[in-house]
Parts: structure tokens; sequence; C-alpha cells
């Protein structure tokens, strides 16, 4: 009785895993910000993913297998993006995990994710994650190189020599500061005051005196928190009328709306995203861009963001590669992939991967913008 | 220049010390009726001007704000029907923790009811650009609104408590609960008088201050810790107190942005809360004989 009833259990089991053998689905995990400090930049990544990992089951998954999606919730903490990243590599076995969000948490799990062999594909800007090159780490954001150089490109046009640098205490804050101090020699630009805010600032009136005494032709904000729509205020408040250039960490509709008429003509460099409806019917990114507006905005009736874009890149991206290298590859072969990969067309610009180069994106990938009567649009040359 | 600049760095200490007074005040009023200290306040700032927000939607901003005050007090003092209110005899510990798991839940609540996204009030008087010039050195308008409404609320609580049966009565909860209540005091009805006081404080704060600092729904907690080390500096239960720590602390943090780099300036608004801790804890303006009766 007991080996009859043991045998039969032995067939249920078998039986109910049997579908889950024909098809298996490919897990896949993100560490996002989806909450906390950071959370206007992981949840509309974290919404982006769900909506696009809908799309490709929906459409009957890759090759076959089914995406099995495990968001992480990390407040942008990078010990929680630690843990995460442990659980998801050694417990949950996942194939790959998008995000983090934050640079911070990007380079605490960076020798995590490269021991643990599985991709990760960053949503998080900082240069140092793609360089020195780490064989499974790859990013989507544009590089914070590339926005500084733009900017300096654009003040050797307007003839600005002399400037203010305001950088908030973050990650990103951190990079772009090191970034500006690196470039502006070689761009002859001259830096007479260099400050970090507090990114949780609630006033930064005292701050923007600092830069107003040292007489500055310009001023550099580079934050991707709401303390950088304060500064803006700031500046104009203390009456100074000296073009104000942000980072691309200002591509979102809400810093405009939260600066309100101090944000008219601040200048900054950012993917197309934002400007795509009015970008030429030949830009070969506008098809993917407005596709992506379109689905974002019907689906969560809120304005799309270049950030949710940086999920949706790496979501393509690694779609692209598992469509690639064909059923039942292993992860290093989707990795080699992912390095050959060229020409893909994202949100942030146009994707040629190298093994060297595992952001792949160049200095085109910006277009300068600028605000115009509360929108934004591209700046006039 | 010098003066010029001068006074700029003191026009930005006053918009710091006006923040941080105008939420440091509201941790007098539940602290005065129950010696504890209420670590929700933030979040009742927070609450204010996130449905001033809202209400903006569809009413004019005086009436957003009217309704917005009234319905974060209707919350205080639901929440403290909820939590509070039939405990028996809680410790003074007990009580911090159930704020702190208070000001957890409505954080919490407000991102799912408003979301992560950044939203603010328009300015009350001009927008975000305009600014009052005097010789060089500009205020903006939002702040002279904020030092108003800051002394307002002042001048009504100092009346309220030491003036009318009312406030007498809360603040003897405070100093003896059983002795209010044998003297036929309804103490627990105190106590949720002064969450619902305190609640509208904090929300008429948190919309003054929302043109300036903006409101999203984690902002409770970092307001509530200058708000709390201005209390503190002044001496607990003391609004007077507190507004004048508000604009010594906002003042110094501005300065030192003059000489030193920004990155310290929360260093040392840390460093001033910690050693008053240790030196006089009492606060700047508060009684140390009166203290040592004190729990907390």
């Amino acid at each position: 009785m007991k080996i009859l009833r043991l045998f039969a259990a032995a067939i249920i089991i078998a039986l109910s895993a049997a579908p889950v053998l024909a098809a298996p689905a490919i897990k896949v995990g993100a560490i996002l910000a989806v909450t906390g400090p950071a959370s206007f930049l992981g949840a509309p990544e974290a919404k982006t993913l769900e909506m696009l990992v809908e799309e490709i089951n929906a459409k009957g998954g890759i090759n076959g297998s089914k995406i099995e999606l495990v968001i992480k919730d990390s407040g942008a903490s990078p010990e929680k993006a630690i843990s995460f990243a442990k659980q998801l590599i050694e417990e949950e076995k996942v194939f790959a995990i998008i995000g983090p969000s934050t640079t911070g948490e990007t380079m605490a799990i960076k020798n995590i994710a490269e021991e643990g062999k599985t991709l990760l594909l960053s949503c998080a800007a900082a240069e140092v994650i793609v360089n020195p090159v780490a064989k499974y780490v790859f990013k989507t954001p544009q590089m914070d190189k590339h926005a500084v150089i733009r900017i300096f490109q654009q003040m050797k046009k307007m003839g600005i020599t002399k400037i203010g640098v305001l950088s908030s205490n973050t990650g990103f804050g951190k990079a772009g500061k090191e970034q500006i101090e690196k470039l502006a020699p070689e761009h002859a630009i001259q830096i007479l005051v260099n400050e970090v805010y507090d990114k949780a600032a609630t006033d930064l009136t005292a701050e923007v005196t600092k830069v107003k005494a040292a007489k500055v032709q310009a001023i550099v904000n580079w934050s991707i928190e709401p303390a950088q729509a304060i500064v803006i205020k700031n500046v104009r408040q203390t009456g100074m009328t000296v073009p104000i250039f942000q980072s691309h960490g200002f591509g979102n509709i809400g810093y405009v709306k939260a600066a309100g008429a101090a944000a008219e003509g601040a200048i900054f460099p950012a993917g197309r995203l934002l400007v795509a409806e009015v970008l030429s019917d030949k830009n070969p990114q506008k098809a993917v861009l407005l596709a992506y507006k379109k689905s974002y905005e019907e689906k969560y009736k809120e304005d799309v963001s270049t950030f949710g874009g940086h999920a949706y890149d790496a979501m393509k991206i690694l779609e692209q590669a598992l469509k690639a290298a064909g059923a039942g590859a292993d992860k290093e072969k989707v990795r080699t992939t992912i390095e050959n990969m060229k020409g893909l067309v994202g949100t942030a610009g146009i994707f040629n991967f190298s093994p060297a180069d595992h952001n792949g994106l160049d200095l085109n990938a910006f277009e300068m913008l600028t605000v115009k009567d509360g929108k934004f649009t591209v700046l006039e040359k | 220049m010098f003066f010029e600049l001068f006074f700029q760095y003191l026009v930005a200490g006053l918009t710091y010390g006006t923040i941080y007074a105008i939420v440091g005040i509201g941790f007098n009023i539940i602290y005065n009726t129950t010696g504890i200290i209420n670590f929700a306040q933030g979040e009742f700032v927070m609450l204010g001007g996130m449905t001033a927000v809202t209400l903006y939607g569809f009413l004019p901003l005086p009436l957003a704000v009217i309704g917005a005050v009234l319905i974060t007090m209707v919350m205080g003092g639901l929440i403290e029907m909820v939590f509070i209110r039939w405990l028996v005899k809680p410790t003074v510990l007990r009580m911090i923790i159930i704020t702190i798991g208070i000001s957890i839940l409505i954080r919490e609540g407000a991102l799912l009811v408003w979301g992560e996204g950044v939203r603010s009030l328009p300015y009350f008087t001009g927008n975000e650009i305009s600014a009052l010039s005097l010789g060089g050195v500009r205020l903006s308008p939002q702040v002279l609104w904020s030092i108003g409404v800051c002394m307002v609320i002042v001048l009504f609580l100092n009346l309220f408590f030491k003036h009318t049966m009312l406030g007498r009565e809360m603040r003897a909860c405070a100093a003896n609960r059983d002795a209010a209540a044998l003297c036929g005091i309804p103490t627990k009805n105190m106590i949720t008088l002064s969450f619902v006081l305190s609640a509208g404080i904090g929300a008429l704060a948190g919309c003054v201050v929302s043109p300036i600092t903006y409101t999203q729904y984690s902002i409770g907690s970092g307001l509530a810790i200058k708000g709390f080390t201005v209390a503190i500096l002044g001496g607990l239960g003391n609004s007077m107190a507190a507004v004048a720590a508000g604009f010594i602390l906002g003042i110094l943090e501005s300065f030192s942005i003059w000489v030193l780099p920004t990155a310290y300036k929360d260093a040392i608004s840390i460093a001033i809360l910690l050693a008053m801790l240790f030196i006089r804890p009492s606060g700047l303006f508060g009684n140390k004989e009166a203290m040592r009766l004190k729990d907390f």
C-alpha cells in the first residue's frame, strides 16, 4: 500500500514537472530603487520592465521561453543591493540582472556579478561601471564623460571660460564632478568655485551665494535628485542671469515643473526621448522612441522619462541577445553575443558594443536640449 | 561687495532658519501635553503639503491650504485614537517607538497614494524667480510668508498654552497625568487634542514651505531631523525658543558655507545638536531645574 502511494506521488510530481521542462522560463532579476531617494529612477524603470516583459510573454516569449521577472526594491541602498544581488544569483539563479538604478549600488555589486558569472545590465550612468571593463557588466545610459564634453563644446560656442560647479553628494554627482575637473583643462575651461551640496537639501541660497561671489560666466549643476531644481530657483532668486548648464540627470519634466519659471533657458545634454516628437523623420531613433513613449504613457498615464528608457534599452539588449544566441544558450554565449552586437537602436542612442566598450554609445547619443515655455526642446545651434 | 555678501548669507540663513523653526515648533505641542517627542511630526508636515497640492488641483490656493490643514488635523486625531488612546499607562519609551512606527506607516501610505513624484504648491506671491531686492540683497517673498506664518503660530501657541483654560489643562497633563486626571481633566481627550493641534500646525508648515523645499512622500524625516534639532537646541516645550534656535542654526549653517566647503553644512548642525545634548540638555533657553523633573 505504502509503495503504491509513493508511486502515485511520483507520477503526480512527474506530470506536474513535465510542462515546466518543455519550456523553461528565463529568470531575469532586477535590482531597482523603486522607493527611496532615487525612486524617480527606479519607479519608471520597474514599470518599463513590467510592461516589456508582459509584451514579450504575450508574444510567446523568446525562442519559446517565457520571461520570469523578479524585481527587488533596493531603496537606493548599496547594502540592500549587495544582499539582493547575492540572493538573485545564488538562490534565484537568475540568468541576468537589470539595474541597479544608481552608480553607488552598481559599483557595490559589480564584483558580485562578475564572480557569479551573471550578466549585469546597469541602468546607472557613471563611467567607472564599464571602465575598467568587467566581463559580465554592461550599462545602458550614456557616459558622463560625453555629457561633460558636449557641455564644454557648447560653452566654447558661447564664449564661456569661467564656470562655477555645484554637484550633489551622491555617486552621480561625484562622478560628474570628477569628469568636469578632469576634462576642464583640455577644453580651456577654468573652474572658479567647486562645491558639493546635500541631495536632500531644502534650500541652497547660501551655496548659490558662494558661486555668485566668484563672478562666474556660467554654472554647471550636476545632480540627479530634486535638489537640482532648488539650485536653479535659488540662482535666479539671488539675481544671477548667467546660463545654467544641467547634467543629463535633468531629463525629467517633473524637475522643470518644480523649478517653474526659473528653469527657462537651462541647457543640458540628454537622450532624444524627451524631444521624440520634434525629431526629423530621418532620425533612426524616432520610431523606437515614439513607440516606447506611446505604450508607456498609455499604460501608466504619466510622462515618460529617460530613466525608464535605460531599463527599456537593457531589456531590449537582453531580448535581442537571447534571440540571436538561440534557445538554450548559456550565460557565456549570450554575453559574447552582446559584446558583438552592433547598431541596436535604443532610447539612449545607437548601441555598438565591443569587448573593450561595454556601453556602446558615443558622443552623438546626446542632443543638447533646453527648456522653453516649460517644455524640453532642442537647443538652436 | 563684502556687505552685500554678508547680508546675502544672512538672508540664506534666515531662509534655512524659518524652515527649521516652523517644523520645530510642531514638536512642542505634543511634548507639552504628553512629555514625548512625536517622531511622526515630519510626516504631518509632508501630509499637509501633499494634501494641499492635491486640493489645489480643483480649489483656489487659500481654500486648498485650509482644507489640507483640516484634513491633516482629522488624520492626526484618528492616528492618536487608533494607536495611542487605548494604551494603559504607556511608558515614554513605548510611546516614542509607536510614533516612529506611525511615521513609517504614514510615509509608506503616502507613497501608495501619491507615488514618488516631487510636487509643490505655487509661490503664494510672485513665482520661482521673483525676489525682493534690498540694495543688491535678494529675498524670495515666500520666505517672508514663512516667517509671518511662523510668528502667527508662535503667538497663537503662547496665548493658547498660557492664557486659556484648555491650554493650561493640556500642560497639566504633561506635568503629572494622574494629578491632572484627579482634578477632573479628561487627560485622554487632551492628548488627542494635542495630536490634532500639532498635525494642523505641521500641515500649515508643510504648505507654506512647500514652494521653497518641494514636497515628496519621503521629505518628512529630513525636515523632522532639523526641526527636532532646533526644538532641542531651544529647549523642549518652548515655541519661541524653537524659533530663535531655528534662526541661530540656520544662520550658523549659512555662514559656515562662506568659509568652509559646503559639504560640511550638515556636519555643523549635527555637531551642535550633540554638543547641546552633552553640555546643556535643557536647551539654550530651557530651565535646568524643570528639566530634572521630567522623564525625557
